[in-house]
């Protein structure tokens, strides 16, 4: 990625903080004086990575916008568990409307902060998997092309998880959902194309493109950082995992999107006018069972019946991204790979 | 200043008088006249500062002009027909949410059969949205309506609908006397939000509410609504007294001192009817009109009190509820609910059907003769109808209706040009 | 402004919904214990003065360090560093180099002339300590920082015990040590050397001494009986090196056999090599697994020239020839003789079998228990005579310098408590923070640094240092190694992966605290804790 190696300070090198830099090179979550765009007292369950992955967003895009951000949110777990009247855990300006319409929404208080020359307010939508591949996607596409000056962030935890666990289009192959149960020859969801939208992104040669997860912090901030210093369209696809909704233990959100990048699975990279510009090379590449064995979600592929033909078919899917992005290889090197994905 | 010109021009200039600072916009038939206007007005830097966004969908028009105004920007946008329908999540949004948005509706029918003709199944559609809802009669009108739709909603953060007929409004011209900037920038000023996202003064809109507090929302934007009705007299006077017009109110009565038959109605067909009226005045019939420019919300009692000494109530709408009848004689048989006098509901010109002097005069003879049905559609072919349905009663698979009625239209005409030749 | 109700609410309201009330589990702050402290037999807090040394505040490091040990430049030289073999770091890629920093540390610390802690207030209690080798300055070292008058004396004519005249000066330079030692002294201290305690009972009696730290060491090399027609060209390591050290070295040939496996013989054939042996071979019965010495002395030795005959041992010194008989080891790694006979050309004989503690001193003490040739020592390090301490070589424990500074450190205590009255208080050690407990992602890759070694050339023909020290710039990087084990090193983990804004940043060096009020109970920051130390607890309902 764009971030230096801090060799010299490698006590807790991939930790939040790091007492031994200097203040302004530390994280944002690192300082005690963060914004915690989403404060407590949320109804997220316990171990929730969206509320993780808007914190650690929203709190960067506040430092990059010197606090002048605002949010716009489409429905979903994190509207619902962030506003339940009379509570509300935003301490920025957000707005909800709708399901689908977070872009469009986004694009009209542009608009506003344009037409009112206060351009030094930014706007940021956020939604989930559901807002954004699936329903939200037509007015998504219509920000995109516009090239409106949003920041639209996508918290992807793969599936309908606030109407109780259904199957989105971003739900992966095989996973169990309530509406893709585990019955029948090919139990959970199909193998279907997919529905990739960072390069459905890039397909819109917006200036900004970049995945993420809430197991890098220091990557993730990078990105809101970068996004902040460039003015159109720009998306963010952050991998949050659902304890609820995956079947995972609360305490290992973080272990198990580590082990979503770590496996080749869940690419990370960044594209910049629809060319990948970086990826993040794995660090310690583990196979998919390693990442798949820890969700219930994925439990009918172990156990007593186990699946390895569909096991074997995830990992082809792992293989195919290390292939593709070139996730292998020494991250120091300094020789980029140019993908077009 | 007078000038001939277009339904759609007139507006689209009125609405920049209004300085709107935001307008967005997604085309259909019959509303592109005025969002082609506006946009080149704002490309050519006449309408400024603002900004004129093409977005991909009328949902997206909606929810474009949502955070426009959630963010303190002077909202506006235009739509009609299916575009209304595929933007309605949106529309009770805005509503729900108090955005005082402005929309012109172009109204036209509502698919299937597709017809781009007028009626007013879109506005009848939302009218429970929580929008108010004003019905203009004349181009004049509507270009007026527009400049009290921004006041109306900004001071009481409701969003408003000016309902102007499609094609038959929208697309005709005719003489608009067009206000002056400084006349609006007098009558309107600068808006100031109830509530907006500022980032020196952060809030959360739009909170999911429960069962504790839902009814109270709801309740208070009935309030306002009530509010409106005391609003919308004021605000017409306070033009009129401006600009030495009247246009707009709750109701506005046409002859309607002593008249025993009082036909009420909605829109451009109030000046057919009072055509018709004219003539059946001239023939001695104790006739009137009154027609309703607040639909939204429904003016009770103004209209209780115009159709007061009526003996016969005739409401000719250009909608219905299928299945019930007369969605505007409804509103008004509750307004007159206890009155003495009957109440009769005719429903005309759906999909763009013209309604004709003729037609009504012969509709007011029959009121008057006390023959009108309780639900009359008006010119229904009735011999089309039949035909259908016996095709219906003997073949299963009988096909869609309204093809074979177009043919069976084809048929008859061709049958008629074969006779003329 | 008045705000639209219930569509628009106002910021931050939702801290009035205490979400602690979810928890059934509570995560709390735990110290563990790092296994290089557990495996100091000095008791360093190693980590904790790793923590300091990483900001680059080498002397508040060194003090924390100098709070045990005051040793550190003789220590980050001679130690065989147990931490550095108990390090959790030696899992992920290499141990920390512990000693290269904390000889790092001593060095700056002559180099700048940080002083010791001065000596506590005076409790008027007097100690005698006989033995100036590392137990017995160690003991008077922490003695005179707990206020009490300390009588140093030695048989020698200068301070340092084995350091001075055990350990060569290729392996410590004099200077190193003499600046160590004096920094002791100059704490206030009465010396008396080249004095021969003949009764301890008598000597602590006369001098009116409350209490007695023995710490004579192991001074007498052990002798076997090898046949030998001139037993003048058999000599005992210790007393070799002894006079190596006295600039009294004995005249051994060309040839010098070194008979033993442990880390003297490698001392003694090492310096034979320095004192122009062509060949220096050492003798061992066993094979190199199960050699007693340190495997990076043994590289340096071969490294110098050393030569190594495994698995055989010394029948009879013959003219100038050595007999050998080849061993083989058993199932138990315990060597038989296998009948078969080999000769070595031998001008000299070097016997480095072990030593001996000279115990004639305590004929008087009756309490005193000795076995097998060391004395008994209860935990606090006194003997079974009353007032009568003892450590070091003389009791029974591996015999490092480490290991004695551990012993004078918790004699000193000891002796403390005896003589105010009052128990010894050594504090409950905390759970071990094991390699499994820590979250090793988070470290970045790193391999230790190495420390330059002098040119062989050098090695063989003087007495200088062979390992050099670490520069500022490898020292810290070293430090920063640390993982930590068991201890919070305000790394923000648990502040930045808490999903609920539950932990609150107390500030630089106040750590961290939970706020149970928001604290869900998920473990992310349990888990995510790159040191362990956090651990669940189940909520007491």
């Amino acid at each position: 990625m764009t971030s230096q190696p801090v060799r010299f300070y490698q006590v807790g090198s991939f930790a939040v903080g790091n007492r031994l830099l200097d203040d302004d090179a530390r994280t944002v979550q690192s300082d005690s004086n963060r914004t915690n765009s989403i404060d407590s007292g949320h109804r997220a369950c316990q171990g929730c990575g969206e509320a993780l992955g808007a914190r650690y967003a929203l709190d960067a895009a506040m430092r990059a916008s010197q606090g002048q951000l605002v949010a716009v949110n489409a429905t979903g777990c994190l509207e619902v568990f962030s506003t339940p009247y009379p509570e509300t855990s935003w301490r920025i300006p957000w707005l909800h409307s709708l399901f689908g319409n977070a872009p469009a929404v986004a694009t009209g208080v542009a608009a506003a902060m344009r037409v009112k020359g206060r351009t030094d307010v930014r706007v940021v939508a956020q939604a989930g998997d559901g807002g954004t591949v699936d329903i939200g996607f037509g007015c998504l596409s219509g920000m995109f092309e516009r090239n409106d000056d949003v920041l639209f962030i996508c918290y992807d935890n793969e599936g309908y998880m606030n109407t109780g666990v259904q199957r989105s289009a971003a739900t992966p192959p095989a996973a169990r959902t309530a509406t893709t149960d585990v019955v029948g020859p090919e139990p959970g969801n199909v193998f279907g194309q997919g529905k990739n939208l960072p390069r459905i992104a890039m397909a819109h040669d917006i200036p900004y493109v970049a995945t993420a997860t809430v197991a890098d912090l220091h990557d993730l901030e990078q990105k809101v950082e970068r996004a902040m210093e460039i003015r159109g369209a720009r998306y963010l696809h952050v991998l949050v995992p659902c304890p609820l909704g995956w079947g995972s233990a609360s305490n290992d959100t973080i272990h198990v999107a580590r082990l979503a990048k770590e496996t080749g699975l869940f690419p990370v990279f960044e594209a910049e006018n629809g060319v990948v510009t970086a990826v993040s090379k794995i660090r310690h590449l583990a196979p998919v069972e390693d990442y798949l064995s820890i969700q219930r979600r994925y439990a009918h592929l172990f156990g007593k019946h186990p699946r390895t033909d569909i096991v074997a078919r995830i990992q082809a899917i792992a293989d195919q991204n290390i292939a593709r992005y070139g996730l292998l290889g020494d991250e120091s090197e300094d020789e980029t790979k140019w993908v077009e994905a | 200043m007078l000038r001939q010109i277009e339904g759609s021009r007139a507006v689209a200039e009125t609405v920049a008088l209004c300085r709107p600072e935001v307008v967005c916009a997604y085309p259909i038939s019959p509303q592109t006249h005025i969002i082609e206007a506006i946009g080149a007005m704002v490309k050519a830097g006449t309408l400024a500062p603002c900004e004129f966004i093409n977005v991909e969908s009328e949902f997206a028009a909606m929810s474009v002009s949502i955070g426009a105004s959630a963010a303190g920007a002077r909202s506006y946008t235009a739509t009609a027909s299916q575009g209304l329908l595929f933007m309605i999540e949106a529309v009770y949004n805005a509503a729900g949410l108090g955005l005082p948005i402005v929309m012109t509706l172009a109204n036209r029918a509502i698919g299937a059969p597709i017809n781009i003709w007028n009626d007013h199944s879109d506005a009848m559609a939302v009218r429970d949205s929580g929008w108010i809802q004003l019905f203009a009669e004349t181009n004049q009108e509507a270009a007026d309506l527009h400049v009290q739709a921004f006041r109306l909603a900004e001071e009481l953060s409701v969003p408003v609908m000016v309902c102007m007929d499609g094609f038959i409004l929208t697309h005709a011209v005719e003489g608009v006397d067009m206000l002056d900037q400084s006349v609006v920038d007098a009558f309107l000023p600068r808006y100031e939000p109830r509530q907006v996202l500022d980032p020196d003064d952060p809030v959360s809109i739009g909170a999911m509410v429960g069962p504790e507090a839902f009814e109270e929302v709801r309740y208070l934007a009935h309030l306002r609504q009530l509010d409106a009705l005391e609003r919308i007299p004021s605000i017409a006077a306070e033009f009129a007294e401006v600009t030495g017009r009247q246009s707009g109110g709750l109701v506005r009565s046409y002859r309607t001192e002593d008249a025993e038959t009082v036909v009420v109605a909605l829109g451009s067909v109030l000046g057919t009817i009072k055509d018709a009226v004219d003539l059946r005045r001239d023939a001695g019939e104790r006739v009137g009109v009154v027609g309703i420019t607040s639909f939204r919300p429904f003016p009770g009692e103004a209209v209780r009190d115009a159709l007061a000494g009526a003996r016969r109530v005739v409401v000719i709408e250009k909608a219905f509820s299928v299945g019930f009848g007369g969605v505007l004689s409804a509103d008004v048989a509750l307004a007159m609910d206890g009155a003495d006098c009957t109440l009769r509901s005719v429903i005309a010109g759906l999909g763009g059907r013209a309604i004709t002097r003729r037609s009504l005069e012969e509709l007011l003879g029959d009121a008057a003769r006390d023959q009108l049905e309780p639900l009359t559609f008006l010119d229904l072919d009735h011999g089309a109808v039949d035909r259908e349905r016996a095709r219906m009663t003997s073949t299963r698979r009988s096909g869609p209706s309204a093809e074979n009625l177009l043919r069976d239209l084809g048929t008859e005409r061709s049958i008629q040009m074969k006779d003329r030749s | 402004m008045e705000t639209p109700f219930a569509i628009t609410l106002d910021v931050g309201s939702s801290r009035a919904n205490h979400t602690g009330s979810w928890r059934v589990e509570r995560p709390v702050y735990v110290d563990r214990l790092p296994p290089c402290n557990n495996a100091c037999p000095a008791g360093e807090n190693i980590q904790g003065w790793l923590y300091e040394a990483e900001t680059g505040d080498y002397e508040s490091a060194w003090r924390n360090l100098v709070e045990d040990n005051p040793f550190p430049a003789v220590m980050g030289r001679i130690c065989f560093h147990p931490c550095e073999t108990a390090c959790n770091r030696g899992q992920l890629d290499e141990a920390v180099g512990i000693n290269a920093v904390e000889r790092f540390m001593g060095d700056l610390a002559i180099e700048r002339g940080w002083s010791l802690p001065a000596a506590g207030p005076d409790t008027g209690k007097r100690i005698l300590v006989v033995g100036a080798g590392p137990a017995g300055l160690s003991a008077t070292y922490h003695l005179r920082r707990l206020g009490h008058q300390v009588r140093l004396v030695d048989s020698a004519k200068r301070l340092g015990g084995m350091m001075r005249y055990g350990i060569p000066a290729y392996r410590l330079p004099r200077d190193v040590l003499d600046a160590e030692i004096a920094r002791i002294v100059d704490m206030g201290v009465e010396v008396e050397l080249d004095h021969n305690v003949q009764d301890i009972e008598l000597e602590r009696r006369e001098g009116g001494f409350d209490a007695v730290f023995l710490a004579v060491g192991a001074q007498l090399g052990r002798r076997v009986n090898i046949p030998a027609g001139d037993s003048s060209r058999v000599i005992d390591a210790v007393s070799f090196l002894n006079r190596v050290a006295s600039d009294d070295p004995p005249m051994l040939g060309r040839r010098v056999v070194v008979y033993g496996g442990g880390d003297t013989a490698l001392d003694a054939a090492r310096t034979a090599r320095r004192l122009g042996a062509t060949d220096a071979v050492i003798v061992y019965r066993r094979n190199r697994e199960h050699m007693p010495a340190h495997g990076e002395e043994l590289e340096q030795a071969l490294g110098e020239g050393v030569t190594m005959r495994w698995l055989s041992t010394v029948d009879r010194l013959d003219g100038d020839k050595l007999v050998l008989e080849t061993m083989r080891l058993n199932e138990s790694g315990f060597p038989e003789p296998t009948g078969e006979f080999e000769e070595l050309g031998a001008d000299s004989l070097v016997l480095a079998l072990g030593q001996d503690t000279d115990l004639s001193l305590l004929s008087q003490a009756s309490g005193v228990v000795v076995d097998d040739g060391v004395v008994e020592v209860l935990p606090t390090m006194m003997t079974g005579e009353s007032g009568v301490f003892a450590g070091g070589d003389a009791v029974p424990a591996d015999r490092t310098a480490t290991v004695a500074i551990g012993h004078g450190k918790r004699a000193a205590r000891g002796i403390n408590a005896y003589v105010l009255g009052g128990a010894s208080a050594d504090g409950e050690r905390n759970e071990l923070a094991t390699f499994d407990r820590l979250n090793t992602w988070y470290y970045s890759d790193a391999p230790r640094t190495r420390r330059p070694e002098l040119e062989r050339a050098r090695r063989i023909s003087t007495f200088d240092e062979v390992v050099g020290g670490l520069n500022e710039e490898n020292a810290l990087f070293e430090a920063r190694r640390c993982l930590s084990c068991g201890n919070c090193f305000e790394c923000d983990n648990c502040f930045g992966v808490c999903p609920d804004n539950a932990v609150i940043k107390l500030g630089p060096s106040m750590r961290y605290e939970f706020d149970y009020d928001f604290c869900k109970g998920c473990g992310i920051c349990v888990k995510e804790c790159p040191c362990g130390a956090i651990e669940m607890v189940p909520e007491i309902i």
